[in-house]
């Protein structure tokens, strides 16, 4: 299959650079998204989810909170401030987060987009834990 | 002259000074090749960031109706000014500097009838401009407990600036922070966030087509406020690299200067001295010839 550049950055450093991605499904606000090589320029934000990066011979499973996604000249750059390797993220650590979340969801003064990427989240984190 | 005893002691205690001075240089040349480093590796984000930006608000047509955060409310009355300081001191002119150029900018500021409101983030900052400008320092931060500049600060900061925004408290952004040249210069730097200044026009040729998702509004304000932490991060790791480098020559100097201190105040030791001893020579032998 044809490889394309993967990067994901986050604010204190670059979290994984590849260039022989294959597919990467990403988590994008309006609903997932595969890409493959030679997709056209786009530019999208990301809602709590998986990020599903497949290469030759191995993949890779993230959990990311938001983000901002980039893909040109076939390189995807995705830049998230909040990013964990699903194999790293135990039970208590999903817990916690949901817990917070739920915290965030009782607020009076959030909005409904608020409230919808809240509930994503947990949602999410939810499945995770089911794995 | 002062006495004997006086000089030692006042060569020992130079001494120990020279210590800790020493030490203060060892501890921030360590510190700093590791703030230059985090420097180094938060670079690609913020540059992507701004990439993104750029392409983005190219692409928006009307820029009247564009979000406020890249256009500006229109108006230009009430300025808020974020010091980013350091926590601590002794590390020469870096927060002087700072202030320096701050109180710079506040003076024009006032002297054309505008308001202004400061932010300071560190507590060296605060210390310095609470004489002066006092009623006017709307907030105060401080991270003393983060061992390292981290987004998660930046972030707080951030938040409370689009706020503050978004309550109409004011009308342009800046921050002022240390841009780290090398560990002899640190360049003072006002950089404005709010409205956003988008430096560079691209060519429309290089322009690519891209497909937005949602629509470019809605991306631009999604990224907008991330953007105005990235910012912040991105000052506060400028600033803690030069804060880190600033404090070694600082303390480099002066760990010369204690050096220098100690040969002045031993010659003197050691002159006196032999002064003494002269004296006592010249007393006995004298006596001796009298009799």
């Amino acid at each position: 299959m044809d490889q394309f550049n993967l990067e994901i950055i986050s604010p204190e450093k670059s979290f994984l650079i590849k260039n022989d991605t294959e597919e990467v499904v990403i988590p994008a606000i309006e609903g997932y998204m595969g890409i493959l090589k030679d997709h056209i320029p786009l530019i999208s934000f990301l809602k709590p989810g998986i990020i599903d990066v497949k290469s030759k011979n191995e993949s890779f499973n993230f959990y990311v909170d938001d983000g901002i996604v980039e893909f040109k000249d076939n390189t995807l750059s995705i830049l998230t401030s909040n990013i964990f390797d699903l194999k790293e993220m135990d039970k208590n650590k999903v817990d916690k987060i949901v817990k917070d979340t739920e915290e965030g969801l009782k607020k009076e003064n959030i909005n409904d987009q608020e409230r919808y990427i809240l509930d994503q989240k947990i949602e999410v984190l939810n499945s995770i834990k089911s794995n | 002259m002062a006495s004997l005893d006086d000089l030692k002691k006042r060569i020992s205690s130079v001494k120990s000074t020279q210590k800790i001075t020493k030490a203060m240089k060892m501890v921030a040349a360590a510190k700093l090749r590791r703030a230059q480093e985090n420097a180094e590796r938060g670079r690609p984000y913020s540059e992507k960031m701004n990439n993104i930006i750029l392409n983005l608000s190219n692409g928006i047509a009307d820029f009247e109706n564009a979000p406020k955060l890249l256009a500006g409310t229109g108006q230009d009355k009430v300025h808020l000014c974020v010091v980013m300081t350091a926590d601590r001191g002794l590390c020469g002119g870096f927060n002087t500097n700072i202030i320096k150029k701050a109180k710079v900018f506040f003076h024009k500021l006032s002297e054309s009838g505008k308001k202004i409101k400061i932010i300071t983030v560190g507590s060296k900052g605060y210390d310095q401009l609470k004489r002066l400008y006092k009623d006017k320092i709307i907030e105060r931060i401080s991270f003393k407990e983060s061992k390292n500049a981290n987004y998660f600060d930046a972030d707080k900061v951030g938040k409370i600036i689009i706020e503050k925004f978004e309550k109409n408290e004011f009308d342009v952004c800046t921050i002022f922070y240390n841009q780290f040249k090398n560990v002899i210069t640190q360049i003072p730097q006002e950089q404005q966030i709010i409205p956003l200044k988008t430096s560079e026009k691209k060519d429309v040729s290089s322009e690519q087509n891209y497909e937005f998702e949602p629509n470019e509004d809605e991306i631009l304000l999604n990224l907008l406020p991330k953007n105005i932490s990235t910012q912040i991060f991105k000052a506060m790791l400028e600033n803690s690299a030069s804060e880190q480098g600033s404090r070694m020559s600082a303390m480099d100097n002066a760990t010369r200067n204690a050096g220098e201190m100690v040969d002045k105040l031993t010659i003197e030791y050691n002159r006196s001295r032999q002064a003494a001893i002269t004296k006592e020579l010249i007393e006995i032998i004298s006596g001796a010839e009298s009799l």
